[in-house]
């Protein structure tokens, strides 16, 4: 057993993982209060990368420190994403709330593909590359075998955020009027909360971590892609899915866990078989345990 | 005038919103940056008139007024009516739409021919598909998986066995069926966007099969030097073995046609219907909803499999970047917007979505985009696609005939 | 008396909540019984679980078919309960919307014929005189439900009423001995609840049919019913004809109150 292998791996995981549940808590979030899958959110996600990468480069371009850039260009993401967000659900998911649920799935759908060609018609098809703008971490010198600068700036930043939203989902008065509204919307109306702002503002807070994790996953992979939402926004609804759809929890530990099966699938096995083993996940859960590994099974009332 | 201020915020919105991604181009390599303001004023213009027109269509549905009235008596279900009412109109339609397909591969150029081959497969796929989301009202989402396994049943049965197109295509049926099956079987108990995804996952999972078991399927490679189909022996050159295929697949496609419409008109297809509009009621109905599911699924893939294997003899060469969850997307799209479950809108729309972007070259770029869009935009304003409330007519015993013929 | 429906000591638990409490109820041939009670009672949980929607947790059912057999419910499927000759309306109308009223009725067919995917594709002289007795047939329900003139329709085209009957046809179109009518007046003016009562007094008398009705309505529980079983929290709390039942000190507290009856 080769221990070290074994940490690198695990490491590994951790640090996908983090990405997974960044974009699966956008998932979970929206399916919990609106009862919709929105495939779209990988399509933010990507525009988090885009929007990172090109706010950078520009910044880049003029001269900025790149410390100060990289700061700059996750703000940005985060605004630019949060507004995509917004607008999304006010366009294609609000106009359709009280239709049959085939209705706005296709209209996610169709949403899906938009954005991804609207950034392809924008930008191009190629893969593009992003600067490496991370700050030297001579700290790290010791374990570098198992956590590179960017690594540890992935697993710092996703726990902070997801530090950060699980304070203010329990704490804070937004947060409780969003709980409350997932758990019932009449109710939460009658109350006078105001649904459809809390709705928009899932949809924000959704996609700012989305935004988050596109700019992490952008930085550590050194280059940017029309095409990466699609694949990643799948394993994060797979990671949301295993965590229990509609658990924030079950969000954060779906992603941990899809990441680490990942990352020793791919080191133990082969790494041809890496994606299926998130669509085999998928689908064993969905049958055998839809209610994924935190949520309560839910009995049908006919 | 609140109208003007609303579409003018809207643009301003939307300039702000596509800054980034619409108005940088970087040039990494010459490290500049150049705004494309230009863009961005073209997308706030487009936009002002946009949000006008969308206002308008949503003021428009929410006072209940239908958003485009064709000038009166220009009703499309009426005209399909009248088709169906008159047997002459019947007649005439159906001789001029006879000689239009039949005479087609005379006039046009190859090219034209080859398109026609791959509207007339899409229509195919849509058909099928539209069985199982459109009839039984089960949303597939990895439809593409089907036509895979069908043109890799060609393709690989022919590689190692050398088996020949007309042995392969009720092969290819029968593979596709029992992955129908195989994949029924397990989602039986799951409804509405789980159903979607795991299907969703399904496709995913063939796909990435195909290409990374190099060993047997080729993997990205694919398989090469697939033989066209056979003409009693005949060897032809590639522009008579175009021609050939074309009659082969119209004449695949009518069949299609007539059998979905005769199980659509049948006891099967009522129960495909229940299922599709309440599916607890159905149970307690007395209907068998497994195997109606079941049935849905065997018979909605079967005509990808058919569709595949024939595919696989037009382009000679297959591999698994033709069977991406776009393609299951645009199958899904056509059936949307056909309206589901109608089998006269399906191939409309198929038609449509093929044939269209190939006419119109200059939005050829915009074509998944337009996809897209379209999608979204039938959603809001017509949900029931362009066809719906066909009715099925019957002839009641105790009406002695009130009503004229079946269906 | 010939039972049809036999229920005995029939228990549902959903987690830690006791829906049915060894509830023991029996409908003879030809009879109409009522099931009242409280809302919560758990009428209608005990009528999914006789149609196979769930699964008890302890007791048993038993059909008598037309045999005079005595077939156990339990663990059985809606769809084969339904065939083996009992079929039920629904509380809340679950009609098949987009489809056509005479639609709607052949569906309960379904389970009577036998028409399959070739019969379908073929389409050869049985499968043709298979399906026009179809439409026929459930015509000739429509006529009895009074809905003819609107076979045609949308099923979610018709008024409210108009629904409730129509539920009646299609669950009749399944050829039952045993119909389970779930709240059937609800929400129905005093015209309509008569016609109603006409109705299932006509289908009692001439189909050979047994009833079992839940209703809140006690002028039709009253004046239809042969028996009466009182509902409350679960259990069983009085059984006997409307007379012994309207003047039941328990089932007065419980459910009708003094003014009532």
């Amino acid at each position: 057993m080769d221990i070290q292998f074994f940490i690198e791996l695990f490491f590994g995981g951790l640090t996908r993982g983090s990405i997974y549940a960044l974009i699966a808590l956008g998932y979970t979030l929206v399916y919990g209060i609106i009862g919709l899958i929105n495939f779209a959110h990988g399509e933010v996600y990507m525009l988090g990368a885009f929007t990172a990468l090109l706010i950078a480069g520009a910044l880049g371009v003029y001269g900025f420190p790149a410390g100060g850039i990289l700061i700059v260009a996750a703000l940005a993401a985060i605004v630019w994403c949060s507004a995509y967000g917004y607008t999304l659900e006010k366009v294609a998911y609000k106009p359709l709330r009280g239709a049959p649920r085939l209705s706005p799935l296709i209209s996610a759908i169709g949403m899906s593909i938009f954005l991804q060609n609207y950034v392809l018609l924008a930008q191009t098809s190629d893969f593009v590359p992003f600067p490496n703008l991370l700050p030297e971490m001579d700290f790290l010198e010791h374990i570098d075998y198992v956590m590179g600068a960017s690594d540890f700036l992935i697993l710092m930043v996703s726990t902070i955020a997801m530090v950060l939203l699980s304070v203010f989902i329990r704490y804070t008065r937004m947060g409780k009027a969003m709980r409350a509204t997932a758990q019932n919307r009449k109710m939460a109306l009658l109350l006078g909360i105001n649904a459809d702002r809390i709705i928009s503002l899932t949809f924000i807070v959704g996609s700012s971590l989305a935004a988050l994790g596109g700019v992490l996953i952008a930085s550590h992979m050194g280059q940017v892609n029309f095409g990466i939402g699609f694949l990643a926004g799948l394993k994060a609804f797979t990671a949301a899915v295993l965590g229990g759809i509609g658990s924030i929890p079950g969000a954060m530990v779906g992603g941990l866990v899809l990441g680490l099966a990942e990352s020793f699938t791919t080191g133990y096995f082969s790494g041809n078989y890496e994606d299926m083993l998130a669509f085999g996940i998928l689908i064993l859960i969905l049958i055998f345990r839809p209610d994924g590994i935190l949520g309560k099974a839910t009995v049908q009332k006919v | 005038m609140q109208r003007i201020l609303k579409a003018a915020i809207a643009a301003l919105w939307f300039m702000l919103l596509t800054l980034p991604v619409l108005g940088i181009k970087l040039n990494v390599a010459a490290k500049s940056v150049i705004w494309r303001f230009d863009r961005i004023l073209a997308l706030g213009a487009g936009i002002f008139v946009l949000a006008l027109i969308w206002d308008w269509c949503f003021t428009r549905k929410a006072a209940g007024i239908k958003i485009v009235t064709l000038p009166a008596g220009f009703n499309l279900a009426e005209i399909i009516e009248a088709f169906r009412n008159r047997r002459g109109l019947r007649l005439g339609g159906l001789a001029l739409l006879a000689v239009v397909l039949l005479g087609m591969p005379m006039v046009s150029s190859f090219y034209q021919t080859n398109i026609m081959i791959s509207a007339l497969l899409y229509v195919m796929l849509a058909l099928g598909l539209n069985i199982v989301v459109g009839l039984a009202g089960q949303l597939v989402l990895g439809y593409v998986a089907f036509y895979a396994i069908g043109a890799y049943t060609y393709g690989l049965l022919n590689q190692y066995f050398g088996l020949g197109f007309w042995a392969c295509l009720p092969i290819g049926g029968f593979l596709t069926v029992l992955f129908g099956l195989g994949l029924g079987f397990p989602v039986l108990r799951l409804r509405g966007d789980y159903l979607a995804i795991v299907t969703l996952g399904f496709g995913e999972i063939v796909r990435l099969t195909l290409q990374n078991w190099n060993s047997v399927t080729g993997g990205p490679r694919g398989v090469s030097d697939i033989p066209r189909p056979g003409f009693f022996g005949m060897s032809m050159d590639i522009t008579a073995s175009t021609t050939y295929i074309y009659y082969l697949v119209l004449a695949a496609v009518i069949i299609t046609i007539v059998v979905i419409t005769r199980l659509k008109n049948s006891r099967v297809g009522l129960a495909l219907q229940a299922l599709r509009e309440d599916e607890i009621a159905c149970e307690a109905m007395g209907v068998d909803i497994t195997r109606v599911k079941l049935s849905a699924f065997a018979l909605g893939s079967c005509w990808a499999g058919f569709a595949g294997v024939i595919f696989a003899a037009k382009t000679t060469y297959i591999n698994p970047s033709s069977f991406t969850f776009m393609e299951s997307a645009m199958i899904l799209s056509m059936v949307v917007l056909g309206g589901m479950g109608s089998i006269a809108g399906v191939v409309i729309a198929a038609l449509i979505l093929i044939l269209a972007p190939e006419y119109l070259r200059a939005f050829s770029d915009y074509r998944m985009l337009l996809f897209g869009a379209i999608m979204v935009i039938m959603m809001l304003f017509r949900p029931q696609g362009l066809i719906s409330g066909e009715r099925r007519r019957y002839r009641i015993g105790a009406l002695h005939g009130a009503e004229g013929g079946r269906s | 008396m010939n039972p049809v429906l036999e229920v005995k000591d029939l228990s549902q638990d959903f987690g830690g909540l006791r829906a049915l409490n060894e509830l023991s109820l029996t409908v003879n041939q030809g009879e109409i019984v009522a099931l009242i009670g409280p809302n919560g009672a758990g009428k209608t949980t005990f009528f999914n679980c006789v149609t196979g929607i769930y699964t008890p947790t302890e007791g048993q059912m038993f059909l008598h078919d037309a045999k005079g057999e005595k077939q156990l419910l339990n663990g059985k499927k809606p769809h084969i309960i339904t065939a083996m000759g009992m079929a039920r309306t629904f509380q809340n109308i679950r009609l098949f919307n987009e489809m056509t009223v005479l639609e709607n009725v052949m569906i309960g067919r379904h389970c009577r014929t036998k028409a399959g995917i070739f019969g379908a594709i073929v389409r050869d002289a049985r499968t043709r005189k298979e399906e026009q007795d179809c439409i026929d047939r459930s015509y000739e329900l429509l006529e009895l439900v009074k809905l003819q003139e609107f076979w045609n329709e949308t099923a979610n085209n018709l008024p409210y009423g108009a629904q409730r009957r129509l539920e009646i046809a299609r669950a009749m179109a399944t050829e039952p001995r045993m119909l389970l009518l779930d709240e059937p007046a609800a929400g129905m003016n005093p015209q309509e609840t008569n016609e109603l009562k006409e109705l299932v007094c006509h289908i009692r008398d001439h189909q050979q049919l047994s009833i079992l009705l839940i209703e809140h309505d006690m002028g039709m529980v009253m004046s239809l019913s042969d028996r009466i079983y009182v509902m409350e929290y679960g259990s069983c709390i009085a059984t006997g004809t409307p007379a012994e039942i309207r003047t039941n000190p328990r089932v007065i507290k419980a459910y009708l109150g003094e003014s009532d009856a």
